[in-house]
C-alpha cells in the first residue's frame, strides 16, 4: 500500500518528522542542507535520461517556459546548483517530494518524500564511497536491512580492455545498462550469432544505394556512407575471443561476500589486467568501509548489481532492502555517478565534471517498516 | 436503464460498424439528419447508440460511461494502462486493419532493423547534438516497444496527423504510425523496418469491465451477445 496517498494526518506527520530526523543526521555529519525547485526544465532531463524518463516522470507545460518536469529525483538539480556555485568540494543534504509516474502498478506511490546526501569530493573516492554508505546505513539502522553492493566500473574496465576495435567497445559500453542488447552485441562481435541476411546483402552490394530513392531528411547521404564504411571495416574485424567472452561472463557471475568477491576478481585480473585498477579501487573501498566499522566479511557484493535499474551510476552502487518485505522497493540506494556530472557539465561550462557519490532514503518506507516491526 | 454502445461518429469506421451490426440483424443509424450525433437502434430492445470520436471511446469504456464500444486495438492499448483489466475484447470485427510500425527514410541504405536504428541514433546524436527524433501519436506503445528492444538515443516528437511528411520537413528523422497498405509511406520515401512491427490493430468490439450493470442490463447484454454470436 502506498504510504503517502490517502493516509491519516498523523501518519503523514510521522513521515515528515522521520524525513527531518534523517536530514538532521546528514547535516550533523557535515552536509549543508539545500532546497531545490519541484518544476525542472524538461529538456535537461530528457537529454540526460532519454525518452524513458517520460514514462517515469510527470511532464507539464506552459506557453512561456515550455515543458517542465516534476522533480523525479534530486540528483540533477543538486549537481547543477553545485556547478553554478563554483564546484568546490562539498557535501549536501536535502529532503522533499519526488514524483514518479506509475502506469502499471497502482500500489506503487507516485509521490513520496526522499532524503538524500551527496558528496562532491575527489580527494579520496574510496573514502567518499564508504562515507556515503556508512551514513546511509546508520540512518536506517535498527530496521535490519539487507545491503546489496556492486561496482559497474569493473565491467566497464573489462569492456575497455577488450582486444577489439574502438567502435565495438563504444557500442558495448553504450549498452552496459541494457543487459539483453549488451549480450546480443557481444555474441555478434564474438562471431557466435550469424550475420543477419540484410546486413550480409548490404556488405556485398556494389551499390548500396541502388534502391534508396530520393534523399530526404536531416541525416545526410554522407552519414549513411560513413556508417556503411564502418560496417564494412567491422566485418573485417577479428571476433572477440572465447577467452575474453569467458572472462566477461566470469566477472558478471561474481556474487559473494566482499572479501571473497575481491579474491575472485583478483584471480580474473591475472588473465585480464585491464580490470586491475578497478579491482584495486574495490579493495581500497573495502578497506575504507572496514575503517568506518562496516562488517565487510558479511557484506554481499554482486558485480552485475545495479545494471538494469541504475543507469549512469558508473562505479560503486548499493541498495538497502527489507528482507521481510520483498514487495518493497529499496529503502535506500545510492552510488557513484561521475559520468553523469560530465554530461551535465557540458551545458554548464564544466565538461570535465567532478567526482560525485550520493544516496537517497525513503522516510515513508522507514516509517512503514517501523510500524510493522 | 439501458446498455450504451459507443460507435465512431463518422467515416468508414462508422459505416462498417453499422454494416457489421446490420449483418447480425441489428440496425444502427443516426436519429435524424446525417449531421445529427444522436443514434437509433432497431432489432433489439434496451440498447442505446452513442456516437463518439473513435479516439474517445477507450476513455469512455475505462470510465464505465459506456458498456460497449467499437474502436481500434491500437487506441485501446495506447490510451489505457493495463488495458485488459479495464476492457474485454468481445469480437474482432474484420475491418479497420492497420499496423503500427516504425519507418525510416528509404535512403537510409544502412538501416534495415532496430539494431541499425539504434546504431544510427547513436551516430546521429553525436553528429547533430540532439537525439534522433521519431514522430508519432502513439507515445506509450512506441516507447515501450523501443525500450523492450534496447533502442537508445532517440526522442519522440508528437505528430497528430500527416506524420509521414515530418521526415521530408525535417521535423523528425523517423516515424511510428499506422499503415494499412504502405502506399502513403512509399509516396513519402519511407520504408518499414524489417522488425519494426509494434502492433497489428483492427476494429474491435470491447466491453467495459468498469460499467455498472443492473439485472435488466445484464439480460440485455446477454441477449445482444447471443444475437451477435460472439460468445
Amino acid at each position: 500500500m502506498p504510504l503517502w496517498q490517502g493516509h491519516t494526518p498523523e501518519l503523514r506527520a510521522r513521515v515528515r518528522s522521520c524525513a527531518a530526523r534523517l536530514r538532521d543526521g546528514f547535516e550533523a555529519a557535515g552536509a549543508v542542507p539545500v532546497e531545490c525547485p519541484i518544476l525542472l526544465p524538461a529538456a535537461t532531463l530528457l537529454d540526460l535520461y532519454g525518452e524513458d524518463i517520460r514514462a517515469r516522470a510527470y511532464v507539464t507545460s506552459d506557453a512561456l517556459r515550455g515543458e517542465q518536469m516534476m522533480r523525479p529525483d534530486f540528483t540533477v538539480p543538486v549537481v547543477e546548483m553545485h556547478m553554478a556555485d563554483g564546484a568546490e568540494p562539498a557535501r549536501y543534504t536535502y529532503s522533499g517530494e519526488v514524483f514518479r509516474r506509475q502506469e502499471e502498478d497502482e500500489a506503487r506511490a507516485n509521490e513520496y518524500l526522499q532524503v538524500g546526501v551527496e558528496i562532491f569530493d575527489g580527494s579520496n573516492p574510496a573514502a567518499a564511497d564508504a562515507e556515503v554508505f556508512a551514513l546511509t546505513r546508520k540512518a536506517v539502522e535498527g530496521l535490519n536491512l539487507r545491503a546489496a553492493t556492486g561496482d559497474i566500473g569493473i565491467l566497464m574496465a573489462a569492456v575497455n580492455g577488450l582486444n577489439t576495435s574502438a567502435p565495438r567497445k563504444a557500442a558495448l559500453l553504450r549498452h552496459i545498462w541494457r543487459p539483453r542488447r549488451f549480450r546480443a552485441l557481444l555474441d555478434r562481435y564474438a562471431g557466435r550469432a550469424p550475420v543477419p541476411a540484410a546486413r550480409a546483402a548490404l556488405l556485398k552490394a556494389e551499390d548500396p544505394f541502388a534502391k534508396a530513392g530520393m534523399q530526404i531528411g536531416l541525416r545526410s547521404r554522407a552519414e549513411v556512407e560513413e556508417r556503411i564504411a564502418t560496417l564494412r571495416e567491422d566485418a573485417g574485424t577479428d571476433p572477440i575471443s572465447d577467452r575474453e567472452v569467458g572472462l566477461i561472463d566470469a566477472i558478471l557471475s561474481v556474487r559473494e561476500t566482499l572479501p571473497f568477491a575481491l579474491e575472485r576478481l583478483r584471480d580474473i585480473a591475472v588473465d585480464m589486467p585491464s580490470i586491475s585498477d578497478a579491482v584495486e579501487g574495490l579493495a581500497a573501498r573495502a578497506a575504507a568501509l572496514d575503517a568506518r566499522g562496516i562488517d565487510i566479511a558479511a557484506l554481499d557484493f554482486e558485480a552485475a548489481y545495479g545494471r538494469t535499474h541504475m543507469e549512469y551510476y558508473d562505479g560503486f552502487v548499493f541498495g538497502l532492502y527489507a528482507g521481510s518485505r520483498p514487495d518493497l522497493p529499496p529503502v535506500a540506494s545510492g552510488g557513484r555517478y561521475d559520468t553523469l556530472t560530465r554530461l551535465l557539465g557540458r551545458a554548464n561550462g564544466r565538461p570535465e565534471g567532478m567526482p560525485a557519490v550520493g544516496a537517497v532514503v525513503r522516510p515513508g518506507l522507514v516509517v512503514e517498516l517501523e510500524e510493522n516491526a | 436503464m439501458s446498455i450504451k454502445l459507443g460507435v465512431p461518429s463518422k467515416g468508414r469506421l462508422m459505416e462498417k460498424t453499422f454494416d457489421w451490426f446490420g449483418e447480425r440483424g441489428i440496425t444502427l443509424g443516426r436519429a435524424g439528419s446525417d449531421r445529427e450525433y444522436a443514434g437509433r437502434v432497431e432489432g433489439i430492445e434496451g440498447v442505446e447508440l452513442v456516437l463518439l470520436s473513435a479516439g474517445e471511446i477507450p476513455r469512455e469504456l475505462a470510465a464505465g460511461r459506456i458498456h460497449l464500444g467499437v474502436t481500434g486495438t491500437d487506441l485501446v492499448q495506447e490510451k489505457l494502462a493495463n488495458w485488459d483489466q479495464q476492457v474485454e475484447s468481445l469480437a474482432e470485427m474484420g475491418f479497420g486493419h492497420a499496423d503500427l510500425i516504425i519507418a525510416v527514410p528509404a535512403c537510409w541504405a544502412d538501416v534495415d532493423g532496430l539494431d541499425d536504428l539504434d546504431a544510427a541514433a547513436a551516430l546521429f546524436r553525436a553528429r547533430h547534438g540532439f537525439r534522433l527524433r521519431i514522430a508519432t501519436k502513439y507515445h506509450r506503445l512506441v516507447r515501450d516497444f523501443l525500450r523492450d528492444n534496447g533502442v537508445a538515443d532517440y526522442q519522440l516528437v508528437d505528430s497528430q496527423g500527416a506524420t509521414e511528411g515530418t521526415v521530408a520537413n525535417e521535423t523528425a528523422e523517423a516515424i511510428a504510425d499506422i499503415t494499412s497498405t504502405g502506399d502513403t509511406l512509399r509516396a513519402n520515401h519511407l520504408k518499414i523496418l524489417s522488425d519494426g512491427l509494434i502492433l497489428r490493430s483492427q476494429a474491435t468490439l470491447f466491453r467495459s469491465r468498469k460499467a455498472q450493470l443492473s439485472d435488466d442490463d445484464r439480460r440485455v447484454l446477454g441477449a445482444l451477445v447471443e444475437r451477435l454470436k460472439i460468445d
